[in-house]
Formats: structure tokens, sequence, C-alpha cells
């Protein structure tokens, strides 16, 4: 797989961003000794296993633990009753949503329930893998099996099994006292639907279902505790934010965040799923009882079956518009399924759906609901894909019916400056008309595909991205390096790209600079790696740092003159005697002089800038060939053209765009969880089918540079808006390739088969 | 005074009106004024001496993170959105 890429604006006013320089961190990862979870070692540790509940929904009359506590190399065993007890009404605020910490501890440890396939029920630690593996087979449960329920529409039912005794559902800020699987309602509603109904010359309205889809990382979740008789509690983990995995395992174990330090070791990847945690507090407990560190590391299985993979979706869309293609009313009913616990991302759904388009009416309705499922999790641009495959579909279709072209129509009604979206936001500057003009633009667009069963389909896709908060330290080196200490993971490249945001304001090389991800002990409080935020919020904190040295250094130079501060200015990279400009010391030049110039020089950024609404947008091309004796598609050609503001380093931009491509792919294609009687059928790599190398064509990208209005260098964040549009681009290919409409996710081949069997028939019987 | 989008699912409190003009310098004196005007909004958006968890409020465009101490201009717009994010 490789890339092209087209700087649309470029910038030339930049020295280091906009530049390729050679990722940190790349050397250690490609040679193996980049140290991830699995690699931790200590002195004594044990190894704990997680007993998991093989019903998707059952009360547990009974554990009986005392066969496995009494195996030879057995260590320790835990269940719910060794975490604290909650009050119904405490809860967690994460940045990621509030939950009640009773739903956190019950995914923990499962109490009166298991509420999903998977769900864990006790732990154990003993002296070797296998002996902990032989210990979870003593473990006495005593369940009674209940009705269960996987499907979203089915949970909704009133005469649906409740999971959940106590839960009613809440209708902004209110709760309704229903006793329901819905554990929200949310509603958003502009201007007047009937009459933008009544207006409109042709309308459309479809049902539209989407899978669990898993985020599929690499490398499996893992956590190593060690909770030493002081009381303080070290867990080394793979995680998409440290200080998150230290509010949640506080919680969960009912102490202080102070007593917790979270040591994020490198990560494998994440996508969203490495926010919540799974397994730091049950290897606590279990170090606490020993007195020794505790290893726990799931298994793939164990990975699809208890961890949260992103909603299945229900959607149901209508839109209308006039003769000339101009969208004038649209509604969505939206139900996404949380999993056991609440928590989909169905605002995010809800405010995306019509995200693209200036529609000056609308209605919609989304509802969080749970099921017996694994809880659901963050996935790169959580609940945009699923909501953007029925919208996308149904614009391509009144582009059909209209006889527009599917990139005029898109332009037509493209989202800009100064709308109003159906949520009541209105936009700031957005880059959503560049990407389409860009790809209409497209060498890619503009030749045309020939040959039997080949189609062309396009699809514009949102993400709002987010900034929060985000700490940044720098401390300058005698050589003229900087020590560069961030709190953000680093999941896509953002050492480097923060780096070089530090070093633009300096005029240093981005080599010059040494970045790392520090503990929660030893660096300010930064949140997740997660909603596109770090490159933009966490680069914003390196400017500010950045700033600070420079201001820094100016009293610096000043002392080495014995001039006054006012004196020395910074240009180009050097600090100037302005009254002398003979006198100029470069950063390593002055830095050499620093151990006769007074204290260290340390610089500090901590920025919670506010995230916008305007987000990025992505449009892409996708050619198919479809076989319809098989229904097996091929993608022949693929485009993605993003607004990322400024590309800080074009090489990972592009990659996050190739990225978000592929997962969109599989989405379309081939990825879902397959129930059975309640039960994960397809939990391995080898039946769960991600997309490989060999599926996937050459990804092309189009960066294009529209600066964020209010960020210092003009980031927006590119890690989610590309998984977005996949879907529907390759849905409208395949209708423009065989003439069928595909409104479930995957497009499976025996579904694309048995829809072309179905128009067959139906132009047979006419 | 400010410009607050009530949500469609608040519009209760309103008798059915989406847009209404308040003073106040902060989000915290617009919902007081809002209340005052339209009884309940306090109740609905507020736990204690902070907006609740599961809303977000987004003044001209920008996702607030200081809750009711984010400042309001007389030209401001103020929407109040479920509390989201992203992976």
């Amino acid at each position: 797989m490789s890339a092209t890429s087209t700087s649309v604006n470029g910038n030339g006013k930049y020295k280091v961003i906009g530049t390729r320089p050679i990722r940190p961190d790349g050397v250690d990862k490609v040679t193996g000794r980049a140290l991830y979870g699995i690699d931790m070692n200590l002195t004594g540790m044990l190894y704990g296993q997680i007993l998991r509940s093989p019903h998707p929904h059952a009360r547990i009359r009974g554990i009986d633990t005392s066969k496995a506590a009494a195996l030879e190399g057995v260590r320790a065993v835990v269940t719910a009753k060794d975490l604290p007890p909650a009050g119904a009404d405490e809860v967690i605020s994460l940045v990621e949503g509030t939950f009640r910490l009773t739903h956190l501890r019950s995914n923990i440890l499962a109490g009166d329930k298991v509420l999903y396939q998977g769900h864990s029920v006790a732990a154990v630690a003993a002296t070797s893998l296998h002996i902990a593996e032989e210990a979870l087979r003593l473990i006495e449960v005593d369940y009674e099996i209940l009705p269960d329920v996987v499907d979203v529409v089915a949970a909704m039912q009133e005469d649906a099994p409740l999971l959940h005794d106590d839960l009613t559902t809440q209708e902004f800020g209110e709760d309704s006292g229903k006793k329901s699987n819905i554990a929200s309602h949310i509603q958003f509603k502009l201007g007047d639907l009937e009459k933008g109904f009544a207006e409109s010359d042709i309308i459309v309205e479809e049902e539209f279902n989407t899978a669990s889809v898993h985020q599929g990382y690499i490398e499996s979740h893992n956590a190593t505790a060690e909770w030493k008789t002081d009381g303080q509690l070290t867990v080394w983990t793979s995680t998409q934010g440290a200080f998150g995995v230290q509010k949640q395992t506080a919680g969960i174990l009912g102490i202080p965040v102070s007593k917790v330090k979270v040591v994020p070791m490198e990560i494998g990847g994440g996508f969203g799923g490495k926010i919540p945690v799974y397994l730091a507090p049950q290897a606590a407990l279990l170090s606490k009882l020993t007195g020794r560190a505790v290893k726990i590391v799931m298994t793939r299985t164990d990975v699809f079956q208890s961890t949260g993979p992103t909603p299945a979706s229900y959607v149901k869309v209508k839109l209308g518009a006039d003769k000339t293609g101009k969208l004038l009313a649209a509604e969505a009913n939206i139900a996404f399924a949380a999993g056991a616990f609440p928590g989909s991302p169905i605002g995010a759904g809800a405010v995306c759906v019509f995200s693209c388009y200036d529609i000056p009416n609308g209605l919609v309705n989304g509802y969080d609901v749970v099921l017996n499922k694994p809880r659901s999790a963050a996935y790169r641009a959580p609940g945009s894909t699923q909501v953007n495959f029925a919208v996308e579909t149904l614009v391509d279709e009144i582009a059909e019916k209209l006889g527009m072209d599917p990139i005029e129509i898109r332009l037509l009604n493209a989202a800009e400056e100064g709308m109003r979206r159906v949520d009541g936001a209105v936009y700031p500057r957005i880059g959503c008309r560049e990407t389409l003009e860009q790809a209409r633009a497209h060498e890619h667009y503009q030749t045309p595909l020939t040959g039997p069963h080949r189609g062309r389909g396009i699809a514009t896709g949102f993400w709002m991205n987010a900034g929060l908060k985000s700490t940044v330290t720098a401390s300058v080196n005698e050589d003229g390096t900087v020590n560069l200490m961030e709190g953000s993971t680093d999941i896509g490249g953002s050492r480097a790209s923060i780096a070089m945001q530090f070093a633009e304001v300096l005029g240093l090389p981005a080599e010059a600079i040494n970045p790392m991800v520090g503990d929660t002990s030893s660096v300010g409080y930064t949140e997740l790696t997660g909603g596109s935020r770090v490159t933009f919020a966490t680069g914003w904190a390196a400017y500010e740092a950045a700033n600070e040295v420079k201001r820094i250094l100016i009293t610096k130079a000043a002392l080495y003159w014995e001039a006054k501060v006012e004196e020395v200015r910074f240009e180009d990279g050097d600090f100037i005697h302005a009254s002398d400009p003979e006198k100029r010391l470069s950063f390593k030049e002055l830095a050499s002089h620093l151990v006769d110039l007074g204290g260290p020089v340390v610089g500090t950024g901590a920025v919670d800038p506010d995230s916008g609404v305007g987000g990025s947008f992505t449009t892409c091309l996708a050619d198919v060939e479809v076989d319809p004796e098989t229904g097996k598609v091929k993608i022949l050609r693929f485009t993605m053209v993003q607004d990322a503001g400024t590309a800080i380093h074009p090489s990972y931009v592009e990659g996050q765009m190739q990225g978000g491509s592929a997962q969109g792919i599989g989405w379309a294609l081939n990825e879902e969880y397959f129930y059975s009687e309640g039960r994960m059928k397809n939990a391995s790599f080898l039946d769960y089918r991600m997309p490989t190398c060999l599926d996937l064509p050459m990804i092309e990208t189009v960066i294009v540079e529209v600066p964020h209005p209010q960020h210092p260098f003009g980031v927006r964040g590119v890690g989610e808006a590309s998984i977005v549009p996949p879907p529907a681009a390759i849905a409208n290919a395949i209708y423009d390739a065989v003439g069928v409409r595909l409104r479930d996710l995957p497009m499976r081949p025996d579904r694309i088969f048995s829809a072309c069997l179905e128009k067959q028939a139906a132009t047979v019987a006419t | 005074m400010a410009t607050v989008w009530i949500p469609s699912q608040m519009q209760n409190l309103s008798g059915g009106i989406e847009q209404v003009t308040v003073d106040g310098s902060t989000v915290r004196e617009v919902i007081a004024n809002l209340d005052a005007i339209h009884s309940g909004f306090r109740e609905r958006l507020c736990h204690e001496d902070r907006l609740k968890p599961t809303i977000a409020v987004v003044i001209d465009g920008e996702i607030s993170s200081l809750g009711l101490r984010q400042k309001v201009s007389p030209q401001s717009e103020v929407n109040f959105l479920p509390a989201m994010s992203g992976g």
C-alpha cells in the first residue's frame, strides 16, 4: 500500500512544519526494542487469569472458589465481593462520558448477574500462567440462565428482557422513570420539518443496519499492577490515556487518585478501544492480596468477547429535496447498541448524521440501548460511520433520481461557515466544500471507469474532533537539544508532530527535540489520546512551552551580554543584540553557556483549548468490481481527501487517512460480530475477517489544508474522519456496478449475491 | 443579551419557544435568568454548582470546558448539547 499526496494550499511559511522527519520512536519499534505491556517482568511477579461467563445473560446464584484457592501455586482469587460497594447515584465523569460507578465495577467483576458472554466473573493469581488457567477450571459458578437479547431493535421493545432492574430512560437531564433497556433518548430539531417535506419534490426513506465491529488493535489488552504495603499502587498498561486509567482504577477500587501511578507502555493500536480499563483493577486486587506484582494479558478471544466494539446500529433516515437537488428536510431515528452498560456514542451520531449538509429543516431522535453484548467503546469517529452510511446512500439515490452528478449534489448542499447544524451549533471556518472540490478535480474522478460490473462511488464524512487538556514540559540541555515530556500516549506519530511544533517556534531542527511520554507522576495532567486531539491540543501545549523557553532564553542572552532584556530579540532561530547586531547567538550556542547563566531553562505549556464544532471533513472515491456470480467485491481504486488543517507531518497525516480508510473498508465489506444464541461465533482473527494487505488497493490521499482559525499553527486533527465515508462510498460504487442497493453492513458476498438474484428475479417478473 | 437555543427536549419548559434572549455575563447567570423566566431549566441542566456531566455547553460554536464559569457576551449564542467525545 502506498500513497500520493497533494497539499492543496501548501504553507511555505514554516521551516519544520510540513516536513517529514523520521519518527523519534521508529528505530526502537522496528528493531523490537520498544517496551510494550506484555514485556513487563518484575521480580516475583505472579500471573493473572480471568474467569469469564459462557452465558450472555444469567443470574449468579453463587461462586465457590475454594478448590481453585487450594490449588498449589495459586496465591489469590477475587470476585466482585472484593470490590468496595458503590452507591446507586455515584458516578465517574470521564472524557468519554459519565458512568455509574456500579456499572464500571460490574463490568470489571460481575455482581449478581452476568450480562454478556465473556463478562468477567473472577480473577486468579498464580505462580505460572498454566496454574492460573487450571485454577479457573476449578471455580464453580452457579448460574440461573436468563433470556437474552443482542439485537438493538429487539432490545428496545417493551417485552424485551431487561438487563438492569434500576435502569430508566434519561431524556436530556430528565428521568422518565420508565424501566427500559433504552438508557437515554436525545432529540435535535431545526426549522419546520413538515413544511420542508411538503415543499420537497423528491423524498427518499430507508432503514439501515450496521454490525458490531471491533477496533482490531494488534496488541491485546494487558495490565501489570504492584500494590505496595505503603498503599501506593503502580499500574503498567497499554492505554490511550494514563490519567484516565488512573481515575477509573482509583474509582473502581475506592482509593484516591494520588495513590495510583499509571505508566503507559508503548501501545500497539487503540482506535478508541483502549480508553476503558478492563484488567488493571483485578490485577491490583490480586497484588494487594498477595503482596506481589501481578500481570494479566488478554487472549484475542478475550479481546473480542469482553472489550468494547463499536455499537451495532439501526438507522432510519428520510430526506427531501427539490428538483434542483437542494435538500430541504431530513429526519433520522438512530438506535445504538451500547452493550451491557449505557454509554454508546449516540450523541455524536445524532450530531454527525446531517453534519455535511446545509438542510434548513431537521429532526433527529437518538437512543442509547443496552443489550447482552460487551460494553461498547469508542472507535475512530465513534457514531459517525454508522449514520453516514445511511445518509450518504440516500443522497446518492436522490442524485440518481434527479440525474445529477453525485459530487455536484453534494457541493450544492455542502456545509459551510455560518451554517446551523441540526443540533443548533453554527460552523466556524470548515473545509467540507474544499474536500469535494478536490475530489472532483482529482485525476481519479476525471478518469472514466470502464468494464463490466464495475462502479464508482463517492461519499463525504465528518468528525467533530476534540480539544481537551494537555501538558508539555520542555527542558533545555547544554548541547542545544531539548527534552520534551508530554502526557499524550503516542499511537500515530504524535511524538513527532508535537516535537515539530515545539521546534518551529524556536527555529530548531525536529531532530534536536527528544520527545518522551511521561507517566502520571512525571507529567502534568493530560487527557486521552483520542478525538483527533493530540496534534491539536498537545501540539498547542508544546507551542506554549516553546514560547516560555524563548522568553527565558532571551533573559539568559541579556545576562550573557550584560545587557537589558529589552535589548535582545529573537529572530530566525537566533538571539540578537538589538543595538549590536554582530552579537548573535544561536539556540545551541546560548545553550552551551547556560551553565554560567543561572538556573535551568524549563518551559511548560498547559492548555485546555475549546475544540470548536468545525472538526474535519473527508470525501472519498471508490472504484469497485463486483463478481455477480459470487458477490465478491474487489476494490480497484480508492482515494481519500481530507481537510487536515495545517498538516504538521504530512506522512503521518497520510498514514491516518490510509488507516481510517482501511478500517472503513473493513466495516464495509467484511467485519462483524457474528452472533448465534447470544454468543459470538467468530472471536478470532481467523474468523473475524479484517482486511489484509492483499484485500486493499493503493489508498491515495489528498491533504486539504483549511487552517483551524484558533490554533497557533492551524491544526485541525486528522485521526478519525477518514473512517467515516468509505462504507457509503463502497455501497454507492456497488450500486453503480450491479444496480443493487445494500442497506446492511457488512456488505458480504452472500448479501450482494442475494440482492443480485432478487434484482434478476424482479427483472424477469416485469 | 445572549441568545439561548433551547434543546427540543426542554422546549416543554419554554412553552415551545426555541430561542430565548437573556441577560448574563456567564453561563451560570444565563441559566439563572433563563430559570427565572421559564422555571425548571436549572434543575434540568445543573447538578449542585456545575453543569450535569451529561451536558455540554457551546458558546459561539466553541464547546466550553469551563461550564457555568464560561464568559458570555451580549452577542453570544448559547447551545446545550449532550456531552460527547471521540476515539
